[in-house]
């Protein structure tokens, strides 16, 4: 130990630098500089100047000013229940026929049940779905089939494998082998093996998941109005169109409102199944 | 050198943790606290630094009250007090040598501290420590890969670079096995002796306390019941420290079965015993 | 096992079968009553394929000249994630330090936190990029504001649950040092929360990403605003450019943000 080492005294080291994940302290600074030029040239790119911030007060104490108090008189809830019924059945209609198309995309893009070629093209269409925001494929959407829920409904279908097939193909990937291959062994045919040795496994997780996805394309189908592509997102649009501010407040609260009752009952439902 | 005068801690629970003690440590004695679970142990050292703010009596410390210290000036006097944990404490994901030497931040700016400007004294004094404490080499590591021995010794080493009057050590050994309890008892007491300093140090092994220690404070229900040398600790004297150990046994409140042994009769031969291992 | 036993197991069996079977029905009924509601021609649907594939067909192929002209406003976009992202943090910390349990001062702040979290999150990206556009105007400003007020909320209940599982003992030893409150906060607080920290930032900067390529349809800067132009002027190559470009930057800043998250662990 230390007492016996000769050059206990003065034959230590009076530096010491931390180790970092960078090969040295300078190439560490080099990359923070780099960051924080990057940064700060970024938001040279923004130019708030002096007079657009102040303007910028101003138009929000007027902002404020229109927006309070929220418009709940009986028209304007009429417009909002209206908007609203049809976000909401958006989001049904596109929850049943995007987990329609999901399934077999999950199938595809699950390791241990598909031959290579097909588990990437599963993995492909899956990042596609997953890095197109829904208002991405909306707007595009309402190109194709005009303005109106049914792009709604479109949008919300496409984006649902993004997230619904992906979770699913993992859920097929932890299955227990030994009940497909089970099925295998009976002289099943690849969907017999699907229908018998595989769904049974992941029914319960899927429930889950269906209700999960439900409840983000609620709140999706609230803004894909925005572009066009139906419900409340159109009522919202106008009232800011209009200048109708305390409409928009209503409709805003009203669209929280709705958001979070969804993920409660979202909640429940897939504690309820679980 | 560390005198407390009545010490009394009532925490806001209603807990009567600390009920009047009184004791002293002297020049460089190594004094160890003994008792059962929940008399008051952890609580009486937290109190001399003040981790804990005791409810009333006096700490004396190279002739300054402890208790009445402001904030800023019981930042300065906690310099002179290095603490030794029982879960090491230590900064899980910094490395080694950043651990040592933040038993110096205590005499740093916060610029300097947050910039990691060591003073070149301080890190020499670092490499100097670790190795005495037997974990030469390893100061580029991160804490969490070390082994709960080698943690100890590395709060051992921080402690120490702090230069302190005095060390308070709680419980250094329970997170640890045998074997290695007593290396880290031998490496402790060994370094106090070297740098001329006492130590207060709560012990739950009798036989560790009997082996390393010049004197032996026994505390049950915030009582000192038993003060003297370890050759004075007779049956009669563990009787009394570790007796009302025996109705908090029966509320369910222990947890760790060295105690349990202890704290009942039979326990005691058992203690002896595993003195000769 | 008794046979009472098996057969109230067989009962309850049964009926959760026809709970089973009420709730598909149920599904189904709910499904067609919304379908119902949208009131959707038919024929728009049977010709909603043909109507995308032409689209597409119409698309292709992608302008690659184009490409270059929509550079700035893809850096534009990543600017907007990272500014966005930043923003959020400077104004998450204090509002995780007050929504924490073992930080917070007092139960009115604790509340308050919680609501602040709560509140923010449940806007969408798109209703406050429109309300910075009324008030700032448009431009990637209005962008950056709607990104980082979105992400409040996110980033703060992230940062807080971090708050939440550090270890007191390593604040009580750098207390016992005589350590000043701010060596408690860089030696005792920072190392514990840096992990949950990094992972949040880059996490949230990965998904703001994907926020910003949207904001432009407001007018809030970034690529949305030329996907915008493109479609309004029937420029369909270039909107197939845009679209296959806001696939590469999306997945790259994916691969990026795991890589970085996994380097600091
Ligand atoms: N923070 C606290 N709040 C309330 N009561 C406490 C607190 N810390 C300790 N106590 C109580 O004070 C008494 C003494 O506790 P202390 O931790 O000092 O005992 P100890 O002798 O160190 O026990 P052990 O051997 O288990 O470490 C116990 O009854 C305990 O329940
Ligand atoms: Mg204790």
């Amino acid at each position: 130990m230390g007492s016996a080492d000769p050059e206990r005294t003065g034959g230590y080291p009076s530096s010491w630098e931390r180790p970092t994940v960078f090969y040295s302290k300078n190439v560490k600074y080099l990359v923070y500089g780099a960051i924080g030029l990057f940064v700060l040239w970024s938001a040279w790119e923004l130019r708030p100047s002096p007079a657009r911030l102040i303007g910028g007060a101003d138009a929000a104490t007027s902002l404020l000013a229109t927006m309070f108090p929220p418009d709940f008189t009986p028209e304007a809830r009429g417009r909002i229940w209206t908007g609203m019924v049809e976000s909401i059945a958006m989001s049904i209609v596109a929850t049943a026929i995007g987990v329609v198309i999901s399934i077999p995309i999950a199938v595809m893009a699950a390791e241990n049940l598909v031959p290579r070629p097909v588990y990437y093209v599963g993995r492909a269409l899956v990042s596609i779905s997953r890095s197109l925001h829904e208002l991405v494929l909306a707007i595009v959407a309402v190109v194709a089939v005009g303005l109106g829920p049914l792009a709604g409904v479109i949008a919300l279908v496409i984006a649902t494998p993004g997230f619904f097939a992906k979770l699913m193909a993992e859920e097929l990937e932890d299955i227990d082998e030994g009940q497909a291959d089970a099925i295998r062994a009976l002289g099943g045919s690849p969907v017999q093996v699907l229908l018998y040795g595989v769904a049974p496994q992941v029914i319960p997780r899927m429930i889950g998941l269906i209700i999960y996805r439900w409840d983000i394309n609620i709140r999706a189908s609230t803004i894909v109005g925005i572009v066009g592509a139906g419900g409340i997102g159109v009522t919202l649009l106008n009232s800011f169109d209009r200048y109708e501010y305390d409409f928009s407040l209503a409709i805003i609260l009203a669209i929280i409102a709705v958001v979070m009752f969804g993920e409660i009952l979202s909640a429940v439902a897939r504690r309820r199944v679980q | 050198m560390l005198t407390i005068t009545d010490l009394e801690k009532v925490y806001p629970t209603g807990d009567k943790a600390l009920q009047g003690v009184s004791m002293e440590v002297d020049g460089n004695e190594v004094v160890s606290i003994i008792g059962p679970s929940g008399a008051g142990k952890s609580t009486l050292i937290k109190c001399v630094n003040r981790l804990t703010e005791p409810t009333s009596g006096s700490i004396v410390l190279d002739g300054e009250e402890l208790t009445t210290l402001s904030k800023k000036e019981l930042r300065k006097t906690r310099r002179d007090m290095g603490m030794i944990f029982q879960e090491f404490n230590l900064i899980e994901r910094l490395t080694v040598m950043e651990n040592v030497l933040s038993g110096r931040l205590g005499y740093m700016g916060s610029w300097d501290a947050f910039r990691r400007n060591f003073d070149d004294e301080d890190v020499q004094n670092a490499y100097e420590i670790l190795d005495r404490v037997g974990v030469g080499g390893m100061e580029n590591k991160r804490v969490d890969e070390l082994s709960g021995g080698q943690r100890q010794r590395v709060g051992i080493a921080r402690a120490i670079l702090q230069r302190p009057k005095i060390l308070l050590v709680d419980e250094p050994t329970s997170a640890l096995d045998p074997e290695t309890s007593f290396e880290v008892m031998e490496m402790l007491t060994e370094i106090a002796r070297e740098e001329d300093i006492p130590v207060l140090i709560n012990i739950h092994e009798v036989e560790l306390a009997l082996d390393y220690t010049d004197r032996i404070v026994g505390l049950t229900d915030g009582e000192v019941v038993f003060n003297g040398t370890p050759a004075e600790l007779d049956e009669n004297a563990r009787d009394t420290i570790y007796r009302s150990g025996k109705s908090r046994e029966e509320t369910g409140t222990e947890s760790q079965p060295q105690s349990q042994n202890e704290s009942s009769s039979s326990g005691i031969s058992d203690a002896s015993k595993e003195k000769s291992f | 096992m008794s046979y009472e036993g098996s057969t109230t197991w067989r009962k309850h069996d049964g009926r959760a079968r026809a709970i089973r079977y009420a709730a598909i029905v149920v599904a189904i009924a709910i499904t067609a009553l919304s379908w119902r509601a949208l009131d959707i021609q038919y024929t728009f649907v049977v010709d909603a394929p043909r109507n995308l594939g032409d689209l597409l067909l119409r698309m292709y192929p992608p302008n690659l000249a184009y490409g270059a002209e929509i550079l700035p406003p893809l850096v534009e976009t990543i600017n907007i994630a990272i500014l966005g992202t930043g923003l959020a943090i400077l104004i998450s910390l204090p509002i995780a330090y007050i929504g924490a349990e073992n930080t917070t001062p007092n139960a009115v702040t604790y509340a308050l936190g919680k609501f602040l979290i709560v509140g923010t999150r449940s806007v969408n990206v798109i209703i406050w990029a429109l309300f910075f556009v009324v008030i700032f105007g448009t431009g990637a400003l209005s962008g950056v504001l709607a990104v980082a007020f979105r992400s409040i909320g996110f980033v703060s209940k992230l940062i807080a649950e971090g708050i939440e599982e550090i270890d007191a003992g390593q604040v009580e030893a750098i207390r016992a040092m005589g350590g000043s409150p701010l060596d408690v906060v860089v030696y005792g607080i920072v190392p514990q929360i840096k992990p949950a920290f990094v992972g949040v930032a880059t996490y949230r900067w990965d998904i703001n990403v994907r926020e910003a390529t949207v904001i432009g349809f407001v007018g809030a800067g970034g690529i949305g605003v030329y996907l915008d132009t493109a479609i309004n002027f029937f420029q369909w190559s270039n909107v197939l450019t845009i679209l296959i470009a806001i696939l590469g930057i999306v997945i790259v800043s994916e691969v990026l943000s795991a890589y970085l998250r996994k380097k600091v662990s």
